[in-house]
């Protein structure tokens, strides 16, 4: 087993054009995702992210107002779970959510040192 | 090794550190049989005891064993920080002060004195659950019994292992030289167990007491004092049993097996010792044993020195025990007499009741006095009172020889 | 207090150019600089990222063998830390040691609050 980040990404857009009820309706199957993962005992901890944020870019020395990656690549949430491998961790991201909103998910193994 | 491991994974989690120890141990075997054994085995160990860790650390980092809140062991969570931590948790220094550290934590005052030492013998001095037991003549459930309790209670309260704050530090440094003490008594003089003497307790007291004083925080006149009370003990340690493991008391003993090069570090101990103001107890015995150690006979011995000590050590603090001792040296000085007038004066302690040396020493007083019923009888009670077989053996043979002398009457 | 999460930019090509002394000495840094960060409270988790990954894409229809950016926009590790503000949240991300050995960013974003 080792552990691995689910990095979701984009999305957005489309989901900012959803109805509260809509909105409501992919609240409630994140729920029911995370829930079945924690079930499961593979799902280690995750929150979305706001879409704002800043970058230090240059050594640290400049400060932009806004995330480096923005659009199709926005950051906008992040999974941490359990997986035999990289391969089965990928099938878990297949069932994100987010999914139906075109995201995309990038599924990195936590690196031991 | 085991009280560096108990610092990461915390003192609720002794087995955990133990079974890194044990495999730890399993590895290097294994390895060096085939390999021979590397330029340095304790770095060895100690590198693949700090790699066990890391995977322990790893397995355990999302459940509850291990409690990652404290600032330092948060850093063990993540993989920038936990190779550089683990490091820093095994510099010579941090493995010095991890030691002390652990037994400022087994010596809690809270936790009773037998509690402290199972303790102490289990996560600093490398002794097997069974060994424990068997320095107490008990049974290893009663040693996981006292070693549950004790984590309990570091549990509870949330004990973390740490070397006391300056203002705290005489206090519980004595503490932690009660413990030793005790602990060397039970090696010297053991209550509990059929070998009457424990080397290996008497040298654990010891190393203890050396690590004390190797810290400059700890390094108080009453440790120096203490090590050179154990010193002068020690000292005498093989003339103390006959060829038969028979005990041999004071008078009789073969003075020229006393071990000198330890009654010289006894003396440089006490030097060290005699800094500052503070006068302990330890100092006061340390003197008496010492005057003990310098006569050349039994009959040598200045009594009247060490009654002077033993009338200080009584204003210190009055104890039965002691009042008894200074009987005895009243005994050697004035006669039986004079010792039973002073051993008067504590007939109704209650704590004397059931100690068998004060049984033992009415017998030898009114053996003195001739009064061979009344020795009889006292020695008798003492004989009851006493768990020891060869004290139980030289009792018995004083009884035997007074019978002969009233049947010969 | 507010929780944010840095996301380290840049890949691991410097890293791979070092010698384990100067690495050794790199993840010492790390160390001081997340120990800090810990003794204020303030750390609450973070790591480090392989750089090899796979990114499903296309709602899930298709699979490609990395991570979805790479370069300078590959995602390195995270971390996730308490503060007041973002402004806070940046000055903290100044002391990042990753700016000793190369000029790829950090990007700061606040964390969804919990209700």
């Amino acid at each position: 087993m080792s552990d691995f980040l689910l990095i979701i990404r984009g999305g957005q857009e489309l989901y900012a054009q959803n109805s509260p009820e809509e909105m409501q309706q992919h609240m409630e199957d994140w729920q029911d995702w995370m829930n079945t993962l924690a079930k499961e005992e593979k799902l280690l901890g995750g929150q979305p992210l706001m879409n704002e944020g800043k970058t230090l870019l240059d050594f640290g020395k400049k400060v932009i107002d806004r995330p480096l990656a923005e659009g199709k690549e926005l950051v906008g949430g992040y999974l941490l779970i359990k997986a035999e491998s990289l391969d089965s961790a990928t099938e878990i991201a297949k069932n994100c959510p987010s999914i139906t909103y075109n995201c995309s998910v990038e599924v990195r193994e936590i690196s031991p040192m | 090794m085991v009280a560096v491991l108990i610092k990461i994974f915390g003192t609720e989690n002794i087995e955990l550190a133990e079974d890194v120890v044990q495999d730890a141990l399993l590895k290097a075997l294994e390895t060096w049989k085939y390999r021979g054994l590397p330029d340095n085995p304790s770095a060895w160990l100690y590198r693949t005891a700090k790699n066990r860790a890391i995977d322990v650390i790893r397995r355990n980092k999302h459940s509850r064993v291990i409690d990652f809140s404290d600032p330092q062991r948060q850093l063990l969570t993540s993989n920038y920080t936990l190779g550089a931590t683990m490091d820093t948790y095994w510099q010579e220094d941090s493995i010095k002060d991890d030691f002390l550290a652990m037994m400022f934590a087994c010596c809690h005052p809270n936790i009773s004195p037998e509690n402290q030492i199972t303790f102490i013998l289990k996560s600093l001095c490398g002794f097997s659950t069974k060994e424990v037991a068997k320095a107490f003549l008990t049974g290893e459930d009663t040693v996981s019994k006292r070693l549950y309790r004790t984590k309990e209670y570091f549990r509870k309260h949330k004990i973390k292992p740490q070397i006391p704050k300056p203002d705290q530090i005489v206090l519980r440094t004595n503490t932690v030289l009660s413990a030793i003490y005790l602990m060397f008594n039970e090696g010297y003089n053991s209550t509990h167990s059929n070998d009457l003497i424990r080397k290996d307790l008497i040298g654990q007291a010891m190393l203890l007491c050396r690590s004390l004083f190797s810290e400059e925080r700890t390094a108080l006149p009453q440790v120096y004092a203490l090590m050179a009370l154990m010193c002068f003990h020690a000292a005498r340690v093989d003339s103390r049993l006959g060829s038969n493991g028979e005990l041999i008391l004071l008078d009789k003993q073969d003075r020229k097996l006393w071990d000198p090069s330890l009654i010289d570090s006894g003396k440089l101990y006490m030097n060290k010792a005699s800094f500052g103001n503070q006068l302990s107890t330890y100092h006061l015995e340390a003197a008496i044993a010492y005057e003990h150690c310098s006569a050349r006979q039994y009959e040598n011995t200045n009594w009247k020195k060490i009654l002077e000590y033993y009338d200080i050590l009584l204003k210190l603090a009055f104890d039965p025990v002691v009042f008894l001792n200074r009987a005895l040296v009243i005994l050697e000085l004035y006669g039986p007499l004079e010792a039973l007038e002073a051993i008067d004066h504590i007939k109704n302690e209650k704590q004397l009741q059931g100690y068998y040396l004060y049984h033992a020493s009415l017998g030898e007083i009114n053996k003195r006095l001739q009064q061979l019923d009344k020795a009889i009888a006292h020695f008798e009670n003492a004989i009851a009172l006493t768990g020891s077989k060869q004290e139980k053996q030289l009792l018995e043979g004083k009884i035997q020889e007074m019978m002969k002398s009233i049947q010969s009457k | 207090m507010k929780e944010f999460m840095f996301l380290f930019r840049g890949g691991d090509e410097v890293w791979d150019t070092k010698s384990p002394e100067e690495q050794q000495e790199h993840m010492q840094h790390w160390q001081q600089w997340i120990g800090e960060i810990a003794e204020q409270g303030k750390f609450v988790s973070g790591e480090r990222l392989r750089t090899q990954g796979k990114t499903v894409i296309n709602k899930g229809t298709s699979i490609i063998d990395r991570p979805l950016t790479e370069g300078k926009e590959l995602v390195g590790g995270y971390l996730r830390i308490k503060a007041d503000s973002i402004e806070e949240a940046t000055e903290m991300a100044k002391g990042c040691p990753g700016f000793r050995w190369d000029a790829s960013g950090v990007e700061v974003r606040e964390v969804w609050p919990e209700h």
